[in-house]
Formats: C-alpha cells, structure tokens, sequence
C-alpha cells in the first residue's frame, strides 16, 4: 500500500514539474518580491537591529526563506483544494469513494508531491538569488540543514491537513470559495508569511505563534536559523507534529460525517 | 488546421485585411469602449445574481488589501520613521498607489487570463467577433470584487490626509487627482503589455505579477529604502515611480533620492500617455504574431 501511495506523490510531482516556463516566471517573481521585502526588513533592522530576536542577516534570511515555502507550502493558494472542491460540487466524488484507496490519503500524498517540486523547482533558485544579492545567514553544518528539511515536510501536512478540511466544506456549501478565501487570508496573515511572528506585538504575537500556520513557515525558518537547536529544536518539531495529528484527526472525522452525507443519484 | 489559423490572421490583420472598412481612429476607439462596457455590463449582471456570494468576495478583496496596511502597522509599532517617513506618509504613499492600482486592476486586470485562452484555443472565439480583441480580453470575467482593493485604499488615503502634515497649495490640489489617474493609466499599460507577453509566453502570465503586485508594494515603502539601482530602475525602466513616489514626493515636500530636476515630478501624465501607447503596439504586435493551437 506504502508503494502505492508513493507512486501518486511521484506523479504529484511530476504533474507540477511539466509546466518548465511556468516554474521559471514563478522563480522570477518570488525573486521580486524577496528583493522588495528583503529592502523594507533592511529600513527596519537598521533601526531595530535586535528585533524579534533576529539579527539582520537573519531578517533577510527569513525572507528569503519565506519566498522558498510560499508555493511549498500553498500559503496563496494553488494546492488540491481547488479540484477536490470541484468534484465534492459536481458529484464527481462518488466515484473517487468508492475507489479501493483512502480519500484523505490519496490527496495527501499527491499534495506532498507537488510541495516537494515547489520546494526544489520554486525554493531552491530564489534562495540562491537572495544569497548572491544579501548576507544571509544560512547554517553550515549540516544536521541544521537536516532538521530544516523534517521542519518542511511536517510544515507541508499540516499545510494540507488544513486545505483538506478546507476542501471538505464543500460538501455542506457546494461553493467553497468564501472558505478558501478566508482560510488562505488566515494562512498568509499567521504563517509569518508578512512579518515574523516573533515581531507582532503582545498577545497578538502570543496567539500567532500557537496556531496551526505558524508550523508552515516560522518553524522551519526558526529551524534553519538555529534558534531552535537541539532539545528546542524537538520541540518545535513535535508542536509541528501535534497539529499534523489533531488537525489530520479532525480532517478523517469529517470525511467520515460527510461521506454519510453523499447522496447518488440513479440514472 | 493550418488553413483555419491563417484565416484568423487574415481576420486580424486590421484595416489591410479581407472584408475591413477603414474606420476613423475616434470612432474605433468609441467602439472598443463600448463594446468593453457592454461585456462588463453584462459580467456585473451575472455577478449580482450571487448577491451574498459578490459581497463575501468583494470583503475577502478588502481584507486580502487591508493586511498589507495591517503589516506596516506592525511595522511602525517598532520604529517612529521608515526610510525617513512617519506612518501618515508612508500611508499616503500606500493609499495613493492601491488606489491607482486598485482602478487599473478593476478595468485591467484579467489580462493575466490571456495565456489560458491562448494555451486552451478559446481565443479564437473572441477573434471572430465584430469588437476589437483587447476590449474583450480586458472585459473577460470582469471581477466587480475588486472595488474591495480600491475602497481600502481611498479608506487610507482619506486617513493619511487628514493626519499628514503638508502646506496645500492648488498646485499640490491639482496634483493628487492628476496622479491618481495617471497612475490608475501607466498600471493598466503594464497589464496590457504584460497580456501581450502571453502571446509568445503563454504560461509564464505570473511573470506580470512581479511589476504589478511587486511595483504596488514596492511603492508602498518610501523609495529612500530601496536601493538606488532598483529605484533607477522603476524610474527609467519600467517607469512605476511616476505612479505616486515622483508627485508624492513633491506634495510631501521630501526630497527626490536620485535628485531629478523638479519638473520631473509633475510628467506623470505625459509618461502614463507614453506607456499606453507603448503597450498598445506591443499588443498589436503580439496578437499579429498569434498562432492558433488548432485545436
């Protein structure tokens, strides 16, 4: 079965990799805009050169990461979502239960897929123009790098775990997009995606840091800039970890209610 | 299906073509607005047979906006001054291009859905009619929501205005709506010409998202942030800066960071005209060079 799911996240990725031209206008624009943020965080840091607990290097690191997880981790969109919507809608989702595979596991494993593309084809070139045109600073050592990656990969579940509960709603609203829309406000807003969590002020900062979004990209980043290393570092895998469970949890709940609720029609 | 596609060049070859009367360029362009009016008219129609569904997307467009302003917010909760202006400036800078921007976005902005229509074969649908393909493309899904972005940003605009500190003089009166709409014109030429890109790029439409979104937030922040290559760039490149940061600067009264003679900061208008035309030849051009998928 394990081979069966790791053939769909294979195809996952393969699917995302075909659009070359695509991929190479994303990298360019991903570049834009960490360029554009990287000089808003440098006017910042110039006066506040400790806040957050970053230093400025480690600012413009974050940004930079940022632009690497936002297709990684689908925080604007463009993930699953939008096509199991469209088959929970036009009925389409009979077929896909009466299939000898897991609903919730199918999709998670080609949602994996493709974040593992976006992750190389859309992260891996931004960073590198961010380096050539910053300071960063980007560890050297390698469990750091290793820990980043296990920080992702439970970053990119706990991404879908959300988008699936998300795509679910449909079955109660047939037309989801007021729930995506808000879902994918929320996401960009607590991911850190505008500003580091560790930024935002009092108890806004507080709540930030204990929700679901924050394991999609301030945790990785805080990973791969060293400030959670070791026994913090486990720390802040299991908080990804535990939202991974719950939220995975409550997405099989709700598979479970609405599958009771899929009426089809004869004929 | 070679044959099919040289007769929709033949169809789109303008006033040379089979079957084409000359026309008076007045009256041409009278036809593409009306015609663009009539699609959006009926665009609005279909939007408002979903009533609930138009206002929670008009408000998610609003909210979507207003986290940019949210973040600068964050941001002054730290500092007094960003790159040497107080949040009242960099509001004003903010409310005058999400407002420019917010106008080209509504009249513009499904230009970026011209790659699809290229990739898909749909587009040889809109050249068979009798309207002129650009007021069509630009018509296409006319997304009434955006009037969100666009009141968000008269919502900081009119809030920056009365908190920010500037001696008015009618020169300066003058130049704020003159700015708005010649930024609301150079935007809508960087959709077109980005539409027109689409024509030989047909996938790679996210590319306009770097000039359009980018250069909106990018004018947000004081140009003395950014680096002086960057804002060169935006100056004489892709002129953005005479969006807001040029007459901006002037009302402000804040000096310009690569210290053009003043005159400089009232062209807005004569820029935003020479980027429209720009953007109409590379249009032409692109949709002459347009081959049918066949399909």
């Amino acid at each position: 079965m394990g081979a069966f799911y790791a053939a769909v996240a294979v195809r996952g990725f393969r699917r995302y990799a075909t659009y070359r031209m695509a991929t190479a206008a994303g990298v360019f624009t991903n570049s834009v805009f960490g360029l554009i943020v990287s000089y808003s965080y440098i006017a910042l840091w110039d006066q506040r050169p400790h806040l957050g607990g970053y230093t400025q290097a480690q600012a413009l690191t974050y940004v930079w990461v940022g632009q690497a997880l936002l297709m990684t981790m689908a925080l604007m969109g463009g993930g699953f979502e939008d096509e199991l919507m469209e088959r929970i809608r036009s009925g389409d989702i009979a077929v896909d239960l009466y299939r000898p595979a897991d609903l919730q596991a199918w999709w998670l494993s080609a949602d994996l897929g493709r974040s593992a593309f976006h992750l190389l084809g859309r992260g891996v070139l931004p960073m590198v123009c961010g380096a050539l045109v910053f300071d960063l600073a980007l560890p050297s050592d390698a469990v750091t790098w290793l820990l980043f990656l296990v920080a992702v990969a439970l970053g990119a579940v706990v991404s879908f775990a959300v988008r699936f509960l998300v795509a679910l709603s449909a079955f109660w609203l047939l037309d989801g997009s007021g729930v995506t829309q808000v879902a994918w406000l929320a996401g960009l807003f607590f991911s850190g995606m505008l500003l580091p969590l560790t930024v935002f002020p009092g108890w806004l900062g507080v709540v930030a840091r204990a929700l679901p979004w924050a394991a999609m990209l301030q945790v990785p980043a805080d990973v791969l800039l060293g400030r959670d290393s070791g026994p913090s570092a486990a720390g802040a895998l299991a908080f990804q970890a535990g939202w991974a469970v719950v939220l995975l949890g409550a997405g099989r709940l709700l598979q479970t209610v609405a599958a009771r609720r899929v009426v089809v029609q004869g004929g | 299906m070679a044959e099919s596609a040289e007769r929709w060049e033949a169809a789109d070859a303008g006033p040379r073509g089979v079957g084409r009367v000359r026309r008076r360029p007045g009256a041409a362009a009278f036809q593409a607005g009306w015609a663009y009016l009539l699609i959006v008219g009926m665009w609005v129609r279909s939007t408002m047979a979903y009533r609930l569904s138009f206002v929670m997307t008009a408000l998610g467009n609003f909210a979507a906006t207003a986290l940019d302003f949210v973040t600068i917010v964050l941001m002054f909760a730290h500092v007094r001054v960003l790159g040497g202006f107080t949040l009242p400036e960099v509001a004003f800078l903010y409310g005058t291009t999400s407002t420019a921007f917010g106008v080209a976005d509504l009249l513009m902005g499904s230009m970026d859905r011209l790659g699809r229509r290229v990739r898909d074969g749909t587009l040889d649908t809109l050249l068979l009619r009798p309207v002129p393909v650009l007021a069509q493309v630009a018509a296409d899904r006319f997304a009434l929501r955006r009037l969100g972005r666009i009141t968000q940003g008269l919502l900081v605009l009119g809030w920056a205005l009365m908190r920010v500190d500037v001696a008015w003089t009618p020169v300066k009166v003058v130049l704020l709506p003159v700015m708005l709409v010649s930024g609301a014109a150079i935007f809508c030429a960087v959709f077109v010409a980005g539409g027109a890109f689409q024509f030989w790029a047909s996938d790679a439409s996210e590319v306009q998202n770097s000039v359009t979104y980018g250069g909106n937030t990018m004018l947000q922040y004081p140009p003395g942030v950014f680096a002086r290559e960057l804002v060169r760039g935006v100056t004489f490149v892709v002129p953005l800066a005479f969006v807001n940061w040029l007459p901006a600067l002037r009302i402000l009264g804040e000096p310009d960071p690569l210290g053009l003679p003043g005159w400089v900061d009232f062209l807005s208008p004569v820029v935003a005209f020479c980027c429209c035309a720009l953007a109409g030849a590379a249009w032409r051009a692109g949709l002459r060079s347009y081959r049918s998928t066949g399909s």
